[in-house]
C-alpha cells in the first residue's frame, strides 16, 4: 500500500470495537463517538434532520475527495503547494455549516471545507495554490474573507470586523479561523485583548491539529488551549473537532451568543491534522506512525458514515452516489486546473492598491512598452 | 503506437531544483490509472510519491533508481492511447507541464535549456515559438549602449543559444526564449539598455543612472565588510547577479583577471564540470574558513601497537557484536578526552560579538567522503557516549551519509572534527577547520613500521596524526599538548584510566 493510500483510506470503525478515545479529556463536548454512537452533552445538543445529516455527510466526502485531487495535482507540477485539510474535514464543515447570512469567516490558508460549506467554487481556492491569482472568489458575497497566509494575521481582521459589526448595529458575528500554532502568535493576543475590552462579535475557532507545522502543542502550551480563553475574560470551549455535530452545535451556539452581543468565544476544536503541513512538509521526519494510526481510528467521515448506515439514515447507493459524486468533482477539478489562463502580467501591478499610485503606475508602463517590444507569438 | 506523453519531474516542494528516484512503482508495459503512484522519490526536503497525471500504458522508464533527476526533465513515457503518433505542434496551452512528444523523440533533447522556478508547474518548455523582437527604439538603444554587461550572458552554457544577440543589427533580430531565467536574463539586458540610454540623456533619478553591480542587499554587506568591490565581481547568478558564493570566489582570487568564458578557446578533450551542489558548498566553506581563520598544522607519529591489540580484543567481546571497532573508534574517543581536559580546543571564533565560545558538548565532526562530495555530520554530545554506542553511532553517521541521507540537523553544531585521511592509505596531510570550529585532526593510515621499541629497532604498527587549528583561539602550547595527549592514548590505552 503506497503512502497516498495510507493517509486517505478511511477505517471504517468496527460496531462494538472500541476505537480510542481521547485520553484524559472530561471537558471534550462530543455529540458522535468515534464508534459513530450518538451521545448527549448536557449544554449543547443538536436536532438535526435526516436531509441535513446526509448533506454534511456529502460536505464532508466531497471536500476530502477535493483535497486529495489537488495533492496530487501537486505532485504533478500542477500546483505551486497545496495545505492539506486531510483529518480536518469535520471541524472546518461544521464550522462553516454552522454560519448564516451575514456572517463573515476570516481563513487560514487551509480552510478549503469552509469555503465548500460558503459555496465557493474549489477552482476559485485552487487558482490561489496555482500562482495565477490570489483567490477568486468574491469575499464579501461569499462571506469568507480570502485565505490569508501570515500566521494568525487574520484574528485582528476579524476582530475589526466585528468591531464594526457592532458599529454598524448589524446581527452578524464574524468566524476568526486559526490554527494551534497561531495561538502563540502576537496578533492573535492582541486579537483577543481587543474583542474581549469591546466584546467584539467574533469567534475564534481554533483547530488544535496537534502541530504547528513540526512543532508539537505540548511544547508551546502549559495549558489545554482552550483555558487560555479565561484569561482573556471570555468562554473557552473544547469540542471533538473530528464530530461534526458537536462542531456544528458549539460553534452555532458561540455564533448565536456573538450576535446577541454576549462577545467572543474561543472554540479549540481537539482534531489531527493526517497529512503533511503542506506538500512542501515531511511529518515523517517528527512524529511516528503509530499516532496516525491512532487517529485514524477517530476519522471524522467514518463516524459519520458509520452512524447514517447503523440508524437507516443512508443506505449504500447513497454512499455509492456520493463517491461518484466526488469522482467528477475531482475530474472538474483536474481539468480546470490544468487549464486555468495565465494571468496577464500587468495584474501584478493592478490588484496591489485600490487606488493606482504613480510609481506603480510608472512601472506598469515600462512593463508593457517591455513586452510589445516583441512581435505577437506565431509568427 | 498511440499517443506518447512524457511526466516531467515537477517540483514538489517549493523551489527544489532536483529529486532522486527512490523506487519505481510501476514497470514498462504496465497499465497506469490517473492518480495512480508511479516512483518515489526524495528530494532535499522530503520523499514523497508522484502519482500519475495519465491515464495509458508505460512504455519507458527513463532514469534508473538511484539517479538524481533535474526539475523539469522528463521521467516516464506513457502511452495514452488514441490514433497515430502525437501531433509535432506543441500541446494546447491547457496542458501546461504536459509534453507531446513525436515517436521519434522520446527521451527528447536534453534539458538543457530547463530553467529552475519557484512554481511547480514552471515554464513552459513546449513555447518552442520564438517571439521575434520588433525592430525599433528598444534594439537600437541596446545596440548603442556602451557597456552592454557581460554577465547578462553568464548563464549560457555551451549547450544553450545565446540568450541574445549583442551586437543587433537590422538582419539579426534577437528573441526571446520561453524560460524565465532567459527572460530575466533579457530583462537584465533591457534594464542594461535602458540604463544606458537614460545616461546619454538626462539622469532623471540619480540612483539609476549608473550601471550598479546586481546583487542582493545582504550580499552587497557581506562584500562591503570583506572590502570586496562588487564591480570587479562577476556574477554566476540569474541574470549576473552577484551571489554570496561569487563574493567568496573573488576573495579567494583577488588578483585574478575576471575569467572570460569565451567560446572556442577550450582545448580538446577538456571537461568542463559545472560548479554546484556539494562541491558549490565545500568550496566556499573552504575559502571562507581559510581566508578567515589563521590555520597551523602540527604532526605527531605515534606507536598504536597497543591500541591496535586492544581492538582485537574489544572486536571478540559481546559488547561490540555487530559493530565496528575501527582505528577511528579510538582515535575519536581519544579526541573527546583530550578535549575535556583542554576544553579550549573544543570552541568557536565568535567575530561578530568578539567572544570565544567554549562549548558545552562535543559534537564531534566526521569528514566522510560520499558519491556527492564530502560531508561532514557530527556525533551529538559525544562524551555522553559509551565506547559501544559511539561505535554505533560512528557507523550509522558514515552509512547515513554515503547513502546522501545525512538530515541537515546532523551536519550543524559540529564543534570539533576528525578526517580520516588514513582509509585512503595516505600517512597525513594538513587539514582545513570546519567552519565555525577551532581544531581538526586528519588520522593517516596505520602502517607496520621499524620503530624503535624498549631500546631496539621492532616493526611497529604506526601512525601520524596531524593538527591544525585556529591561532586566533589556540597557541601552539595548547595545541600541542591536546595532540600530545591524544597521541599518548592512543600510544597506551591504559591512559584512558588515569584521566
Amino acid at each position: 500500500m503506497t503512502a497516498l493510500q495510507q493517509a486517505t483510506e478511511v477505517v471504517d470503525p468496527v460496531p462494538g470495537a472500541q476505537a480510542p478515545h481521547l485520553p484524559g479529556q472530561p471537558d471534550l463536548v462530543q455529540l458522535l463517538t468515534p464508534e459513530g454512537e450518538r451521545v448527549e452533552h448536557p449544554e449543547y445538543s443538536i436536532d438535526v434532520s435526516d436531509d441535513e445529516l446526509r448533506a454534511v455527510y456529502r460536505d464532508l466526502a466531497l471536500v476530502r475527495r477535493w483535497d486529495v485531487e489537488a495533492t496530487a495535482l501537486q505532485r504533478q507540477g500542477e500546483l505551486g503547494i497545496w495545505a492539506s485539510l486531510l483529518g480536518q474535514e469535520a471541524a472546518q464543515v461544521g464550522a462553516g455549516r454552522a454560519m448564516e447570512a451575514g456572517d463573515m469567516a476570516f481563513p487560514t490558508y487551509r480552510e478549503h471545507g469552509v469555503a465548500w460549506t460558503r459555496g465557493v467554487d474549489p477552482l476559485h481556492v485552487i487558482s490561489l495554490f496555482r500562482g495565477v491569482d490570489m483567490g477568486g472568489w468574491d469575499p464579501i458575497a461569499a462571506g469568507l474573507n480570502l485565505y490569508t497566509v501570515v500566521i494568525g494575521a487574520q484574528c485582528l481582521h476579524a476582530t475589526g470586523y466585528a468591531m464594526a459589526l457592532q458599529r454598524d448595529g448589524a446581527e452578524h458575528a464574524a468566524l476568526a479561523f486559526l490554527g494551534d500554532g497561531a495561538t502563540s502568535q502576537g496578533e492573535v493576543n492582541e486579537a483577543m485583548i481587543w474583542a474581549a475590552a469591546f466584546s467584539a462579535p467574533v469567534v475564534f475557532f481554533c483547530q488544535n491539529n496537534q502541530y504547528a507545522i513540526s512543532v508539537p502543542i505540548e511544547r508551546q502550551s502549559r495549558v489545554p488551549l482552550y483555558q487560555r480563553a479565561a484569561g482573556f475574560g471570555f468562554p473557552g470551549v473544547r469540542v471533538d473537532g473530528n464530530d461534526v455535530l458537536a462542531v456544528l452545535a458549539v460553534t452555532r451556539a458561540a455564533l448565536a451568543a456573538a450576535r446577541e452581543g454576549q462577545g467572543p468565544t474561543f472554540i479549540e476544536a481537539f482534531t489531527y491534522r493526517m497529512g503533511a503541513h503542506t506538500t512542501s512538509d515531511d511529518p515523517t521526519r517528527y512524529r511516528l506512525g503509530g499516532e496516525l494510526e491512532q487517529w485514524k481510528l477517530r476519522d471524522p467521515i467514518a463516524r459519520l458514515k458509520a452512524y447514517l448506515s447503523r440508524s437507516g439514515i443512508a443506505d449504500a447507493a447513497f454512499f455509492d452516489g456520493v463517491d461518484a459524486e466526488g469522482d467528477e468533482l475531482a475530474a472538474r477539478i483536474r481539468k480546470g486546473t490544468v487549464e486555468m489562463p495565465a494571468p496577464a502580467g500587468t495584474e501584478i501591478f493592478d490588484s496591489v492598491y485600490a487606488e493606482q499610485t504613480p510609481e506603480l503606475a510608472r512601472q506598469r508602463a515600462e512593463f508593457v512598452a517591455y513586452h510589445e517590444g516583441f512581435e505577437e507569438a506565431g509568427e | 503506437m498511440g499517443r506518447l506523453r512524457q511526466f516531467t519531474l515537477p517540483d514538489v516542494g517549493e523551489g527544489l531544483t532536483e529529486g532522486e528516484i527512490l523506487s519505481w512503482l510501476v514497470a514498462v508495459g504496465d497499465t497506469v490509472t490517473v492518480n495512480q503512484p508511479l516512483c518515489e522519490v526524495e528530494t532535499a526536503k522530503a520523499a514523497v510519491e508522484l502519482p500519475s497525471p495519465f491515464a495509458g500504458t508505460v512504455t519507458e522508464l527513463l532514469h534508473e533508481v538511484g539517479t538524481t533527476v533535474d526539475v523539469g526533465a522528463p521521467i516516464i513515457t506513457i502511452d495514452v492511447g488514441g490514433d497515430g503518433p502525437a501531433p509535432a505542434a506543441a500541446p494546447p496551452a491547457s496542458a501546461p507541464a504536459e509534453e507531446a512528444v513525436e515517436a521519434g523523440l522520446i527521451g527528447g533533447p536534453a534539458p538543457g535549456g530547463r530553467t529552475s522556478v519557484l512554481v511547480g508547474y514552471g515554464p513552459r518548455t513546449t513555447e518552442a515559438k520564438r517571439r521575434p523582437r520588433r525592430s525599433g527604439t528598444a534594439v537600437a538603444a541596446r545596440a548603442t549602449a556602451p557597456q552592454a554587461p557581460a554577465e547578462a550572458d553568464h548563464g549560457s552554457g555551451p549547450d544553450r543559444p545565446p540568450l541574445l544577440a549583442t551586437a543587433p543589427d537590422a538582419t539579426t533580430k534577437p528573441v526571446r526564449h520561453g524560460g524565465l531565467e532567459v527572460g530575466r536574463a533579457a530583462e537584465a539586458n533591457a534594464a542594461a539598455a535602458a540604463a544606458a540610454e537614460a545616461a546619454t540623456s538626462v539622469a532623471r533619478d540619480p540612483g539609476r543612472g549608473a550601471l550598479r553591480p546586481l546583487a542582493k542587499p545582504p550580499v552587497r554587506k557581506y562584500a562591503k565588510d570583506l572590502g570586496v568591490d562588487l564591480a570587479t565581481v562577476p556574477g554566476s547568478g540569474p541574470g549576473g547577479v552577484i551571489t554570496r558564493a561569487d563574493v567568496d570566489a573573488a576573495l579567494a582570487a583577488p588578483a585574478a583577471p575576471t575569467p572570460e568564458r569565451a567560446s572556442g578557446t577550450e582545448s580538446p578533450g577538456e571537461t568542463r564540470v559545472p560548479i554546484k551542489g556539494v562541491r558549490k558548498h565545500t568550496a566556499a566553506a573552504m575559502v571562507a574558513s581559510a581566508f578567515t581563520a589563521p590555520h597551523v598544522t602540527e604532526f605527531l607519529t605515534v606507536d598504536v601497537t597497543r591500541m591496535m591489540k586492544l581492538r582485537g580484543r574489544l572486536a571478540e567481546r559481546p559488547e561490540f557484536a555487530g559493530l565496528t571497532v575501527s582505528p577511528l573508534l579510538f582515535v575519536a574517543r581519544a579526541v573527546v578526552l583530550a578535549a575535556r581536559r583542554h576544553p579550549m580546543v573544543n570552541s568557536s571564533w565568535d567575530d561578530a560579538a568578539q567572544e570565544i565560545v567554549l562549548k558545552g558538548q562535543v559534537n564531534l565532526g566526521i569528514a566522510a567522503a560520499t558519491p556527492r562530495g564530502l560531508v561532514v555530520p557530527n556525533v551529538k554530545d559525544a562524551a555522553r557516549l559509551t565506547l559501544p554506542e559511539l561505535a554505533a553511532a560512528l557507523t550509522a553517521l558514515t552509512s547515513t551519509a554515503r547513502e546522501g541521507r545525512t538530515a541537515p540537523a546532523d551536519m550543524a553544531g559540529g564543534t570539533i572534527t576528525i578526517t580520516n585521511v588514513g582509509v585512503f592509505g595516505v600517512d597525513t596531510g594538513t587539514p582545513i577547520l570546519n567552519p565555525g570550529e577551532s581544531a581538526i585532526l586528519a588520522f593517516g593510515t596505520v602502517r607496520a613500521m621499524p620503530w624503535v621499541h624498549r631500546g631496539k629497532v621492532r616493526p611497529r604498527q604506526v601512525t601520524t596524526l596531524a593538527l591544525s587549528f585556529d591561532h586566533r583561539v589556540i597557541d601552539g602550547e595548547l595545541g600541542s599538548r591536546f595532540l600530545a595527549d591524544v597521541g599518548a592514548l592512543l600510544h597506551d590505552p591504559g591512559n584512558v584510566w588515569a584521566w
